[in-house]
């Protein structure tokens, strides 16, 4: 194992994570629900629940956020992405079905499963940490893409 | 007016989930990539945005185990589910095999569509294809 000391930033990764952290921690204590961004998604999708402008607007919250990064704090998001057209269209199709499939995704399983404990949630997300780590591993060092 | 409070909360919730993406550094494909390639040259940083975010929902669902209702009177949804599914299972592992594929995962995806990049906006609307697949044929499955 070999660390990328240029590219590891340990502490703005923890004042994010304390800001998401924050973020479930007021969507429960305010909303009652657990802030998962696949399953508040997904439920964008069927309607009937009745909460769809709610869920619009936290996803418009989500999407508002590198306007209101860049304005307030004139910090601008960094997104690269590596992935041809083609696996962008692979990867969405497995995030979206696997995610519902498996009751969610980083923010649900991870962020608020780990932080309530539950075992489903742990189980979870170790197998999607697999999952994901033996996908870049096939992908980059065995097909050497 | 508590139900303008409670919109613009939800729409608070948002901007400081994304804030948190933005400023750890979770927002960028290639970063999770870099941490999910264990083998090569690593970048453990999102283990740090975890840790912090779980350290603080430890406290928070702590508090919420307390409660009985939210803030603005809803009920609370918490799952009580234990059991170990074969859909909780095999869902993790196709969503896991496809964050590695691009690096990207819902709320990510959403952060980098608000930052104007296209490839993003593919990507989402593969996910909700992804997503209405599994509503159309798997629910109840679940």
């Amino acid at each position: 194992m070999q660390i990328d000391w240029l590219a590891f930033t340990p502490v703005p990764a923890l004042l994010g994570g304390i800001m998401l952290g924050i973020a479930a921690t007021l969507y429960i204590l305010l909303h009652g629900r657990i802030l998962g961004i696949s399953g508040i998604i997904s439920g964008l999708l069927s309607p009937k629940s009745g909460d769809v402008n709610l869920r619009l607007i936290l996803a418009l919250g989500i999407l508002s956020a590198p306007f209101w990064a860049a304005l307030l704090f004139d910090i601008h998001t960094k997104s690269v992405i590596d992935a041809d057209w083609p696996a962008i269209v692979i990867a969405g199709l497995l995030v979206g079905f696997g995610a519902n499939y498996g009751s969610g995704c980083t923010s649900g399983h991870g962020i608020c499963g780990l932080s309530r404990l539950s075992p489903r949630s742990l189980v979870a997300t170790l197998t999607f940490m697999g999952a994901g780590f033996l996908m870049v591993f096939v992908i980059r060092h065995v097909l050497g893409l | 007016m508590r139900r303008h409070f409670n919109l613009y909360s939800q729409y608070f919730i948002g901007v400081l989930f994304g804030f948190g993406l933005i400023i750890s550094g979770m927002s960028n494909p290639q970063k999770i990539l870099n941490f999910l390639d264990v083998t090569g040259n690593w970048d453990p940083s999102l283990i740090f945005a975890m840790g912090g975010a779980v350290i603080v929902g430890l406290g928070g669902f702590y508090l919420a185990s307390k409660q009985t209702k939210g803030f603005f009177g809803s009920a609370l949804h918490i799952p009580g589910r234990r059991d170990i599914s074969r859909p909780l299972v095999m869902g993790s592992l196709i969503f896991g095999a496809g964050w590695g594929v691009a690096g990207f995962c819902p709320g990510p995806a959403i952060v980098s569509l608000g930052a104007g990049n296209m490839k993003a906006l593919v990507f989402v609307l593969a996910m909700l294809a992804g997503m209405a697949i599994c509503n159309r044929f798997f629910t109840g499955q679940k």
